[in-house]
C-alpha cells in the first residue's frame, strides 16, 4: 500500500469515526418529543391540512430544529436560548394559546391560522415572515406545533368566525367609531387616545405569561400582527388575541360597529395603503408563483 | 492491519505521518470525550455575537443549510438587504451598543502535496522532478466582517479581510438602496461585491487549499504550451468584482435576477487589477454579468426535507487589455488594446431529502490575442498558429445533512479544453480534474456563536499546467503532457464570532 493509499483510507476512516463521534454526541441535542403521558398527539401520526397540502409532523420536527428551536425551545415552551433576550417573549406551545385565529376566543385556531401566522410573522416582534419556506414545510410545521399539548388531542379547532361584507367608509362610520374607540369601549385606555400605545393601562398590562405586554401602535405599524386588511383588524377585534389583555369584542358590538371601529382605527394609520386583501391569506396553492 | 499500515509507511515519511496520526486521533479523541450536549453550554456567558444573528436573535441553522451557505431564507434575508422586513430592521430600534460584527478564522492542521515538481536538494547538485510536501499548524486568513442597515432599506457591507500573514484587504465594501419604489425588484448595489452566483463559492462549506475553491470559476486557459506564455486574462468568475448592480426578486426570491456593470480590473481597487498595492493599472472598460434563477415547489418539485429546487443561468461578457500605455521608463500607465471574453453557464441547487446536489457547467471563450498572450498592437493573427480558446467545465457537489450540525461534502470537478490557444499545443494542455470530500460538524450553532470541525481531503489533477489550490503552490511540469497532482489534507476548527 502506498503513502498516498494510506492516507486516503486514514482521512477516510477519521472522518467516519468523526460522524458516528458526532452523532452519538448530538443525539442529545435533538428536538425533544413530547411526552405521551401527557396525552399530546403523536409525532408519528399528527397531520396539518391547508388547502390541498397535507403537513406531517414527523417532518415538522426536523424543520423546527433548523428554524424554531433558538426561541420556542427543544421542548416548545418558549425556553430558546434566545427567549431571554426577546420582547415580546416567543410563543409556548404546550399553552396551545395563540393571538391570531378566525376562530372564537377560547378555541384552537385552524390549521390554516397557524399557517398564516408563520407565514406572515408578527411585525415589530422577533418572528419573521417564514414565506420562504415552501407551502409543505410551513404545513409541516404546523403539524408538529399540534404535538406539544395534549389540549390538541382533546379538543377541535373552533369554527371560524363569519366575516360581513365591509360597510362603506364614511366621516359618519369614523364618527361613530371614534366614539366607540374613545368612550364606549374604552380603547384608548390601553392604545391611547392618538392610538399610539400609551394608554394609562399600558404599562400595566401582562399576557397570560406573566410578562409584560405593550398595546399594538397603530401611528408607526406598517401592518397588524394579525395581518394587513380591514378584514383581518376586524377578524381581530372580533376574536381577540388569546393570551394577551386585547379581548374579543363580539360580545359588545355587532358586525356594522365592528366595521365603524376598522374605519376609524385606519385613520390613526398615517402611513397606511390598503394592500390587496386576497393575497395576505393565501391558501398554499396561490403562492407558488410569488 | 494497523501495524501493516505503519510498516508500509515506516520508509517512507514517518515523521509526517506521525503528525497527521497524532492531529487525526486527537481531534477524535477530543470529540468523542466531549458528551456535554449542545444545550449545557454556558450560553448566557458568551460576550459578544455575530451581527444578524445579534440583531434578530435567529440560530445559524434559520438562515444557513450549514453556515456560511445560505438556504432560502437565509437568501430571502440577503435579497431584502439584510432584513426581516419586521418594522424593526432599521438600527434606530436597536440598542445602541449593538455593534454589527463578525470575525471568522480557522486554526487547522494540513498537508500538502504536489507531483512534478522540478526541485533541488541543498549541497546536493542536479535537478530532478519529485514530490513537494508539506505539513504543519497552520491559520488561514482572517475576514473581520461587518453589515446591516444604515436605515430601513438602506444596507451595508464591509468586510476587510486578511491573508494568513495579516496583510489585508477590502474583499467586499458596498451600499445597497433596497426595495426602491416599494417592489423587491429593484434593489441597487455600489461597491465591491460577489457575482450573483447561484453557487457561492463565498459560502461553501471547503476550506483546504485544493478544495477551497471552485477550478471552474478561476480558470483560464493555459496559453502557449512551447513559449509558456500565458493568458492575459485574470478574470476568475469567484472573485468579487468592483461597480454597481440591479437585482430583484420576488417576495420569496424564487425568482431572482441581476445586471451587474463592472470595471475590468477584477475587483481592483485604485484604478488597478489588483486589491493590494502593487497591481498593474486597469484600463478603462467595463463589463457585465447577468444572471437569472428560479426555483419551484409544489407537487413534483418538493422532495421535503432542505426544500426547494432551483434551476438558474449566467452570463459574463468582460475584456482585458492586451497592452500597456507606459511612461518613457516603460512603466505601464493604463490598459489598451481590450479583447474579450466571456463565461456562460447552467447551474441548479435541487434538494432530496436531506441531500443536496449543486451541478454546474460553464463554458468560456477568451479571444486569441488574450489566449495566447500577444499584444494587439502587433499585426493581425490570420496566418499563424494562434486560436481563440475555449473550455467546458463544472462541477458536482453534493452534500449529505445528517441534521443542522452534520453535513458530509462531496465534490467532482472537471475543466476540458475545447480549442487551445495555439494549434502546436496538446490537446488537453491544461484540462483539469479535481476531487474533494469532506465532513463537517458544528458543535456551536447558536444565534451568537458558531464552530464548525472541519475535515476535508481532496485531490486536483491538472495537465501541463500550475495546480490551482488556495495557498498558490506548485509549478508547472517540465512537459505540457505531464499530469500534476495536488492533494490536500485538512483538520481545522472553523468559528464565527
Amino acid at each position: 500500500m502506498t503513502l498516498h493509499k494510506f492516507l486516503v483510507t486514514f482521512a477516510l476512516g477519521s472522518m467516519a469515526l468523526l460522524t458516528v463521534g458526532a452523532t452519538t454526541v448530538l443525539a442529545q441535542s435533538h428536538v425533544n418529543s413530547p411526552n405521551p403521558a401527557l396525552g399530546t398527539p403523536s409525532v408519528e401520526s399528527e397531520q396539518s391540512h391547508i388547502g390541498n397540502v397535507t403537513g406531517h409532523a414527523v417532518d415538522g420536527k426536523k424543520l423546527y430544529r433548523r428554524f424554531c428551536i433558538g426561541c420556542h425551545g427543544p421542548d416548545g415552551n418558549a425556553q430558546g436560548e434566545n427567549a431571554q433576550w426577546i420582547d415580546p417573549k416567543p410563543r409556548d406551545f404546550t399553552q396551545a394559546t395563540f393571538k391570531c385565529r378566525s376562530t372564537p376566543t377560547g378555541t384552537l385556531p385552524t390549521d390554516e391560522d397557524l399557517f398564516n401566522a408563520i407565514t406572515r410573522g408578527f411585525v415589530t416582534t422577533n418572528m419573521p415572515q417564514w414565506r420562504p419556506l415552501s407551502p409543505q414545510q410551513r404545513a409541516d410545521l404546523v403539524a408538529f406545533i399540534k404535538t406539544w399539548s395534549p389540549v390538541w388531542a382533546q379538543q377541535k379547532p373552533g369554527t371560524p368566525i363569519s366575516i360581513p361584507p365591509e360597510t362603506p367608509s364614511t366621516a359618519e362610520s369614523v364618527a361613530r367609531g371614534k366614539v366607540l374607540y374613545q368612550t364606549t369601549l374604552k380603547c384608548f385606555e390601553c392604545h391611547g387616545t392618538t392610538g399610539v400605545g400609551d394608554g394609562p393601562s399600558a404599562a400595566t398590562l401582562h399576557d397570560n405569561t406573566g410578562n409584560p405586554i405593550k398595546p399594538f401602535d397603530f401611528v408607526h405599524s406598517s401592518r397588524f400582527k394579525c395581518g394587513s386588511t380591514d378584514e383581518d383588524l376586524y377578524r381581530i377585534l372580533m376574536t381577540g388575541l388569546d393570551g394577551t389583555p386585547m379581548p374579543s369584542w363580539s360580545d359588545y358590538v355587532d358586525a356594522n360597529q365592528a366595521w365603524d371601529l376598522v374605519h376609524y382605527l385606519r385613520t390613526l394609520m398615517p402611513n397606511y395603503r390598503a394592500p390587496n386583501a386576497t393575497k395576505e391569506n393565501a391558501k398554499p396553492k396561490d403562492q407558488k408563483g410569488e | 492491519m494497523v501495524k501493516w499500515y505503519l510498516r508500509s509507511a515506516r520508509g517512507i515519511r514517518l515523521p509526517l505521518l506521525r503528525s497527521f496520526l497524532i492531529v487525526g486521533l486527537s481531534v477524535v479523541v477530543m470529540i468523542l470525550g466531549d458528551s456535554q450536549p449542545v444545550y449545557a453550554l454556558p450560553l448566557n456567558k458568551v460576550a459578544a455575537i455575530p451581527a444578524f444573528a445579534r440583531k434578530y436573535g435567529l440560530p445559524c441553522s434559520a438562515c444557513h443549510t450549514a453556515w456560511p451557505e445560505l438556504n432560502n431564507f437565509g437568501q430571502v434575508f440577503r435579497d431584502n438587504g439584510y432584513q426581516l422586513m419586521n418594522d424593526r430592521d432599521s438600527p434606530i430600534w436597536q440598542n445602541p451598543s449593538y455593534f454589527p460584527i463578525t470575525f471568522r478564522i480557522t486554526p487547522n492542521w494540513h498537508r500538502e502535496s504536489t507531483d512534478h515538481q522540478q526541485v533541488q536538494t541543498q549541497n546536493v547538485s542536479g535537478t530532478f522532478t519529485g514530490t513537494v510536501t508539506q505539513a504543519g499548524f497552520d491559520l488561514s486568513g482572517m475576514d473581520l466582517w461587518s453589515g446591516g442597515t444604515l436605515y430601513k432599506n438602506i444596507s451595508f457591507i464591509l468586510l476587510p479581510s486578511s491573508d494568513v500573514t495579516a496583510v489585508w484587504h477590502f474583499e467586499s465594501a458596498f451600499v445597497r438602496f433596497d426595495n426602491l419604489k416599494g417592489s423587491p425588484w429593484f434593489n441597487v448595489k455600489f461597491g465591491k461585491f460577489e457575482l450573483d452566483n447561484l453557487i457561492s463559492e463565498k459560502r461553501f462549506l471547503f476550506l483546504s487549499a485544493n478544495g477551497g475553491l471552485y477550478q471552474i470559476y478561476h480558470f483560464t486557459p493555459p496559453g502557449v504550451a512551447a513559449t509558456g506564455v500565458g493568458d492575459f486574462n485574470d478574470f476568475g468568475y469567484g472573485d468579487n468584482q468592483i461597480g454597481i448592480e440591479l437585482m430583484g426578486h420576488s417576495k420569496n426570491s424564487y425568482t431572482r435576477y441581476s445586471v451587474s456593470v463592472l470595471s475590468s480590473n477584477e475587483g481592483g481597487v485604485g484604478l488597478t487589477n489588483s486589491s493590494t498595492p502593487g497591481g498593474t493599472p486597469s484600463n478603462r472598460t467595463y463589463d457585465v454579468n447577468l444572471a437569472f434563477s428560479q426555483a419551484f415547489n409544489g407537487k413534483g418539485f418538493s422532495a421535503g426535507g432542505l426544500g426547494l429546487q432551483r434551476v438558474g443561468a449566467f452570463a459574463y461578457i468582460g475584456q482585458r487589455p492586451t497592452y500597456y500605455q507606459t511612461d518613457t521608463n516603460g512603466n505601464p500607465l493604463v490598459g489598451l488594446g481590450n479583447k474579450p471574453f466571456y463565461r456562460v453557464g447552467v447551474a441548479g441547487d435541487f434538494s432530496i431529502g436531506s441531500l443536496e446536489l449543486l451541478p454546474l457547467f460553464m463554458h468560456g471563450h477568451d479571444n486569441a490575442y488574450l489566449g495566447s498572450g500577444i499584444a494587439s498592437n502587433t499585426g493581425s493573427l490570420s496566418g499563424t498558429t494562434a486560436r481563440a480558446p475555449t473550455f467546458n467545465g463544472g462541477f458536482l457537489e453534493a452534500h449529505y445533512y445528517f441534521d443542522p450540525q452534520n453535513v458530509v461534502l462531496f465534490r467532482f470537478e472537471k475543466i476540458n479544453m475545447g480549442q487551445q490557444a495555439d494549434t502546436g499545443n496538446p490537446g488537453d494542455f491544461g484540462n483539469v480534474t479535481a476531487y474533494s470530500f469532506g465532513y463537517r460538524w458544528y458543535p456551536i450553532m447558536f444565534s451568537r456563536a458558531g464552530l464548525a470541525i472541519d475535515a476535508e481531503y481532496s485531490r486536483t489533477k491538472s495537465i501541463g499546467i500550475v495546480p490551482e489550490s488556495g495557498d498558490g503552490t506548485g509549478n508547472p511540469p517540465l512537459f505540457p503532457t505531464d499530469g500534476v497532482w495536488s492533494s490536500s489534507i485538512f483538520l481545522g476548527f472553523d468559528f464565527d464570532f
